[in-house]
C-alpha cells in the first residue's frame, strides 16, 4: 500500500489525520507492522532543540528622512551586514558587540526582538546625492520593521560528533566544557527525535517543506552550508518569518570560552507515505551511531575515542577505554519534545499543510575540506636548530655558565641516552642560587614536565601552548623524544619578519 | 546541613590559626565534613557539613570562636526562566548536584553543592547562580 500526500492533507484539513511524535513512532511498528502502520499513521512529527550557531536574520527598516544608504549597520552595538542594500542588513547570531562589557551578541539581539524588546539601530554612510545622510540613530521593536525574515545557513545537523577531551587541562569549546583527562563527554541532538535522521534518504525532507521553526511556521530552503549527508552529516538551510516566533523557541545562549551562538527549536513534519518511511520513522536511539571525538586535538582530523549510540549517550554515561565517563547534551531534549508536539498539534488542528520537495537535497553529497594555496607554518620553518642542551648529572654551575655564554633562557636536559627528561631556566638555576645551596645537580632543580613541540606540528597550535601554559620556549622533539630545536616566543617574529624558511 | 564558615585574619584575635573544627568536633563530637576550603593570607573560607540536628549547636561553638557562620540552604540556583533543560551542567558537575527527571526537566540536588562555580559558568543560558 502507498498513501499520497493529498489524501494526508486531506485528512489534516477535515481533522482525521493521525499524528505521532517520531519517539513514539518505534513502538507503533513493534505493535502494528510496516503495512500496519503506514495504514495507521499518517503524519510523524520531528524536532530538536539545540544550539545553532549558524542562524541569523534579514532586517528591512524602511527609509529614514532623509534617506541613507546604511553602509555599517549596528542593532544593540551588534555589527550587521549590510552590503546588500540601502536599508537591509543581515545579522548573524554569533556576532559579538562591539562594547565588551558582557556578553552578548546577535542571538541575544534576536531574542529580545522575539520578546518584543526595543532594540538601537545604528548606522553610518558616506551619504550620497540619493542618500544624503551620514549617521542614523533608532530605536526599533520588532513591528516597525518591514521585514524580518530568519535565514539560518546550517540548521539541524543530521547527527553530530560527541565531545570528549584528552589533554590535561578544561577546554572551553562549542561543545561546553570539557574537563581533562576524559572528565565528560558532552553531545547535541535529539537523536530519535532528529528531524534528519528520521529520513536519512532525503525523500521527503527538502526545498520548500514546510517546517516548525522557532515557534512559527518556516520552510526549508535547501541543503545547508557544508551538508554533508554522504558522511552522514547533512544540514538544512531554513527560512521563516521572525515577527511570528516565540522566545520559548529561540534563546541566545553563551557558551563559556567560545562565545555567542543561538538555540533554535526546528521540526519538520515527515508524511507517512510508504513502508519506506515507516522503517526510517521507525528509527530508536540505539541504532543512531556517532563518535566520540577528542577536542584535545586541536586539528581538523580529530581522533574518535569511542563509537556511541544516542541510547548510550541519553543514559547518562559511556564507555572510554574500558572507563565509564559521564555524558550530557548541550541541547534539549525536552524543547525537541515540545517541539514536536506542538507540531503535531498544528497538523491535528489543521493549521498546516504538507508538501514533497520542489528538489531534493543530494543525500551523497559531502563537504570537502579547505583547499590551503599555502601551507600553515609549521614549527620546523621558523624553530632554531641550534640547541644549546644539557645532562642532568651536570652541577647546577655548569648550566649557569651555559647558560650565560649562550645567551639562552632555556635549556633543554637530556638523560644519558641523549632523550629530552627535563627543562631548566634562568628563573631556575638563580632560584637554586637564592635557596640554601644544597641543590647541586641539575636534575635536583629541572621542570620534569616539558611543554613541548614537535617539528611538523603548525606554528599557531606551537603558539598555544606557549600562551596557556604561560612559558616562552618549547623544546623541538622527534618522535624518538630526541631534541631538534627549540622554539622560542622570539622565533615566532620570523613570521612577521619573512625570515621563514620555504 | 551546609554551613559557610569565613574569617578574617587579620586583627589580633585570629580564628584562622586556631584549630577551630577540630576544636569544635572534640569538644561536641560533632563530625564535621570539610567540603571545600579557601585559606589565604587573609581570610579564609571553608565549606563544611554537619548533621541537621547538631547544626545549631556547631554555628555557636563556631561564633564563640569568632568564625561567622552562614547556613547555606540553596547553594546553587536554578532560574527556570532561563533554563531550558539542556543538561550542559550535569557531567561538569563533580558532586551529581544535577540530573533529569523523568521528563526530562532538570533537577538540582542543591544540597550535594559544595560551590565550585563550574556549572554557573559552565551554563549556556546563565540560568544557574550561587546563593549570596
Amino acid at each position: 500500500m502507498e498513501k499520497s500526500l493529498d489524501l494526508i492533507n486531506a485528512r489534516i484539513r477535515d481533522g482525521s489525520a493521525r499524528v505521532v511524535t517520531a519517539d513514539e513512532m518505534p513502538g507503533i511498528v513493534d505493535e502494528l507492522g510496516e503495512e500496519g502502520a503506514l495504514e495507521e499513521v499518517d503524519v510523524v512529527t520531528t524536532g530538536t532543540f539545540g544550539a545553532m550557531c549558524s542562524s541569523g536574520a534579514f532586517f528591512n527598516f524602511g527609509h529614514a528622512d532623509p534617506p541613507i544608504r546604511m553602509e555599517r549597520v549596528w542593532l544593540n552595538d551588534v555589527e550587521a551586514y549590510a552590503g546588500i542594500a540601502a536599508v537591509d542588513a543581515y545579522l548573524g547570531a554569533t556576532q559579538e558587540a562591539d562594547t565588551k562589557d558582557r556578553p552578548y551578541g546577535g542571538a541575544h539581539v534576536l531574542e529580545d526582538l522575539v520578546a518584543g524588546g526595543t532594540v538601537e539601530l545604528r548606522a553610518t554612510s558616506r551619504g550620497t546625492d540619493c542618500y544624503p545622510r551620514r549617521g542614523i540613530t533608532t530605536e526599533l521593536l520588532l513591528e516597525d520593521m518591514n521585514q524580518a525574515i530568519m535565514v539560518n545557513p546550517r540548521n539541524s545537523y543530521q547527527r553530530y560528533n560527541a565531545a570528549t577531551n584528552t589533554t590535561d587541562r578544561t577546554l572551553h569549546t562549542y561543545m561546553g566544557t570539557l574537563l581533562p583527562r576524559c572528565g565528560n563527554v558532552s553531545y547535541s541532538g535529539a537523536g530519535t527525535l532528529s528531524p534528519l535522521v528520521n529520513d536519512p534518504g532525503f525523500r521527503v525532507i527538502g526545498s520548500g517543506v514546510p517546517i516548525f521553526l522557532a515557534g512559527a511556521e518556516g520552510m526549508i530552503v535547501g541543503e545547508g552550508t557544508q551538508h554533508s549527508a554522504g558522511g552522514g552529516f547533512g544540514t538544512l538551510m531554513v527560512t521563516g518569518d521572525m515577527k511570528r516566533m516565540r522566545q520559548e523557541f529561540l534563546r541566545a545562549a553563551v557558551m563559556n570560552g567560545y562565545g555567542v551562538t543561538l538555540y533554535i527549536g526546528v521540526g519538520v513534519p515527515i508524511p507517512v507515505l510508504d513502508t519506506r518511511i515507516v522503517r526510517s520513522t521507525a528509527v530508536r536511539d540505539e541504532d543512531i551511531m556517532t563518535e566520540v571525538i577528542d577536542y584535545g586535538t586541536p586539528r581538523r582530523d580529530r581522533p574518535s575515542m569511542a563509537r556511541v549510540s544516542y541510547a548510550d549517550l541519553k543514559s547518562g554515561s559511556v564507555e572510554i577505554g574500558g572507563e565509564t565517563v559521564r555524558a550530557s547534551s548541550l541541547s534539549s531534549y525536552r524543547g525537541a519534545r515540545a517541539v514536536a508536539q506542538e507540531l503535531k498539534a498544528w497538523l491535528e488542528a489543521g493549521k498546516m499543510e504538507l508538501a514533497l520537495p520542489t528538489r531534493r537535497l543530494d543525500p551523497a553529497k559531502r563537504a570537502k575540506p579547505m583547499r590551503e594555496t599555502a601551507v600553515a607554518p609549521r614549527v620546523s620553518d621558523i624553530m632554531n636548530r641550534q640547541v644549546i642542551s644539557i645532562t642532568e648529572d651536570e652541577e647546577i654551575r655548569v648550566a649557569a655558565k651555559r647558560l650565560l655564554k649562550d645567551e639562552t633562557n632555556h635549556l633543554p636536559v637530556l638523560d644519558g641516552n641523549g632523550a629530552l627528561v627535563g627543562i631548566i631556566t634562568t628563573y631556575d638555576v638563580s632560584k637554586a642560587v637564592v635557596n640554601d645551596g644544597r641543590l647541586k645537580q641539575v636534575k635536583d632543580i629541572m621542570t620534569r614536565k616539558v611543554i613541548k613541540t614537535t617539528p611538523d606540528e603548525p606554528v599557531d597550535i606551537a603558539a598555544q601552548k606557549l600562551e596557556q601554559n604561560n612559558i616562552s620556549a618549547l623544546p623541538v622533539v622527534d618522535a624518538t623524544n630526541r631534541v631538534v630545536g627549540i622554539l622560542s616566543a622570539i622565533d615566532l617574529g620570523k613570521l612577521f619578519g619573512g625570515r621563514r624558511r620555504r | 546541613m551546609k554551613l559557610l564558615l569565613t574569617f578574617s585574619r587579620k586583627g589580633q584575635y585570629d580564628p584562622g590559626r586556631e584549630p577551630v573544627i577540630a576544636r569544635v568536633v572534640k569538644e561536641t563530637g560533632v563530625l564535621i565534613n570539610v567540603e571545600k576550603a579557601n585559606i589565604d593570607s587573609m581570610a579564609g573560607e571553608v565549606l563544611i557539613d554537619v548533621p541537621d540536628a547538631d547544626a545549631a549547636l556547631v554555628r555557636r561553638r563556631l561564633e564563640e570562636m569568632g568564625v561567622s557562620v552562614r547556613v547555606m540552604e540553596n547553594a546553587v540556583a536554578r532560574d527556570e526562566a532561563e533554563c531550558i533543560d539542556c543538561g550542559a551542567c550535569i557531567s561538569i558537575c563533580p558532586q551529581e548536584v544535577f540530573s533529569f527527571d523523568p521528563g526530562w526537566r532538570l533537577r538540582v540536588n542543591a544540597e550535594r553543592c559544595v560551590l565550585c562555580g563550574r556549572c554557573i559558568r559552565a551554563c549556556p543560558h546563565g540560568a544557574l547562580s550561587q546563593q549570596e
